[in-house]
């Protein structure tokens, strides 16, 4: 073997490797093959089922989640790539027996028909807030593409992302 | 899925040397045209190499130019105010495309490389010299409302599906790799090939040569360019039609024009035909449509494409029309 080549990369898989998962503020120690997604990781391995799967390829938008605080599709992501960085879904987005702002107005709103989409959605919706880009509707609309509902609630969607937006700039 | 060995690396002479020993590996950066493929069954590599790690995500201004790294993702070049002054088209082409996970994801190496949309070509089982050279196109005599109109051959029709080359071929970017045989520099022209007879082959890069940076050039008219889009959705679509478009008028005449084309070619088109019938020429409607149509004399569509080319010219004309009045000094 050349002395000058680069120290040999670790290889793991295809069999089950240990992979450290921080979801929501806590470290969790699985053993994933390299080929699970985040979101199987989540729902299989993790039984955080809120986090939906409608069409596992990244076309839908209910397996939303963040990834270091920047909302990403989860059944696009492969678990093993996550190790290190934090991931926030869903049951992490308040304190226990608390809601967020986000998901009290999609009560409030009723913003939601079946709810199979509304957790992707809310975990997009308050990043598109931090993000800057919920000046009108036409804005929210174009920055919650990515989100789709097939019961097709989106002005609720729409009002729901406005109330949050307007009482954060009262506030 | 089928099973697949991991590799994260942090560094690019480890990435290149990682992927070269294995001849069935592939890079993985956002992954969402990866993974989905791989899910598919469409793409079959063994070992995936994370490239995430490697420092490669900075936009670095040149002076002469603007260094894109490849890991650099699509939300954030798009709002690079680097990016925006020097050629708005490039910011609006990355906003436009995709949705906003996917853009947060989605790198522009990556983006480069992206797969084409052609259901034959994703469904694993169709004919499609494309995924099984030899095997055939399904898409000759198949469902063909979204495929190329340009650069196409008896082999392929499958369209590009990015937006973010078409600016790139406008305004001559710059491809920097790092390979097993060391760096090289590639034009963006020399960056995307033609199906021809090999539509297996859409870049020349080798296994394990790494895309490290897109370079955008200095160039003053870029800095009045614009992207449009035309497609069946208002948002999160592939384009029909799109352009890429600046223009320079002097007294009325066109002093220069970058002029390319999204969602008709084979690749990533750059209408020089038109470009060259613009340039000297007044800077009316009638001239832009007869540069247009000078363009598109050599599409070849087909029946459920056909509307693509009268599609393709008003788009020139109504991008070449805005470019001018925005670019109006």
């Amino acid at each position: 073997m050349d002395v000058h080549a680069p120290a040999a990369v670790p290889v793991r898989g295809p069999a089950e490797t240990p992979v450290v998962l921080t979801v929501n503020g806590r470290d969790h120690e699985l053993e994933l093959e390299p080929r699970v997604s985040l979101l199987d990781a989540l729902r299989e391995h993790l039984r955080l089922t809120g986090s939906k799967k409608g069409c596992d390829q990244g076309t839908c938008g209910a397996c939303t989640v963040w990834v270091d605080g920047r909302r990403v599709l989860a059944c696009l992501t492969l678990a093993v790539t996550c190790e290190g960085r934090e991931v926030t879904t869903i049951e992490g987005l308040a304190p226990d027996g608390q809601l967020h702002p986000m998901q009290q107005a999609f009560i409030d709103r009723d913003a939601f028909q079946c709810g199979y989409c509304t957790a992707g959605q809310i975990m997009s919706a308050v990043k598109l807030l931090e993000e800057g880009h919920a000046g009108d509707d036409a804005e929210i609309a174009e920055f919650m593409s990515g989100n789709i509902c097939r019961c097709a609630a989106y002005p609720n969607i729409r009002a729901a992302i406005r109330d949050v937006r307007d009482a954060s700039a009262e506030g | 899925m089928r099973p697949l060995r991991y590799a994260r690396v942090t560094d690019v002479e480890g990435a290149v040397a990682t992927a070269a020993a294995d001849p069935d590996s592939a890079f993985l950066a956002g992954g969402t045209t990866e993974v989905d493929l791989i899910r598919l069954g469409v793409a079959r590599p063994r070992t995936l190499v994370d490239i995430n790690a490697l420092p490669l995500a900075d936009v670095d201004d040149l002076g002469a130019g603007l260094r894109i790294g490849a890991l650099a993702r699509m939300s954030d070049v798009a709002r690079d105010p680097r990016v925006v002054a020097r050629c708005p088209a490039v910011a609006e082409a990355l906003l436009l495309g995709a949705s906003e996970q996917l853009r947060t994801m989605a790198s522009i190496g990556g983006n480069l490389c992206q797969r084409t949309r052609c259901p034959y070509f994703r469904d694993d089982v169709s004919p499609c010299n494309k995924r099984e050279p030899g095997s055939g196109c399904a898409a000759l005599d198949g469902i063909s409302r979204g495929h190329a109109i340009l650069g196409t051959s008896e082999h392929c029709i499958a369209t590009h599906p990015s937006d973010l080359a078409v600016p790139l071929v406008a305004f001559d970017a710059i491809v920097h790799t790092v390979g097993p045989g060391g760096t090289r520099t590639i034009p963006i022209d020399d960056f995307y090939l033609a199906p021809g007879t090999t539509p297996e082959v859409e870049h020349p890069l080798a296994h394990g040569e790494l895309i490290v940076a897109v370079e955008l050039p200095a160039l003053p008219l870029a800095q009045r360019s614009l992207y449009l889009k035309y497609r069946d959705r208002q948002s999160y679509e592939f384009a029909l039609v799109s352009v890429a478009a600046a223009v320079a008028v002097e007294d009325g005449v066109v002093s220069a024009a970058r002029l390319a084309l999204g969602g008709v070619g084979s690749v990533p088109w750059r209408a020089r035909l038109a470009e060259q019938h613009l340039v000297g020429a007044p800077a009316t409607a009638e001239r832009f449509a007869a540069a247009a149509a000078a363009e598109l004399a050599a599409a070849t569509p087909r029946p459920d494409n056909a509307f693509k080319v009268a599609l393709a010219q008003r788009a020139i004309v109504r991008g070449l029309t805005r470019a001018v009045e925005g670019g109006r000094s």
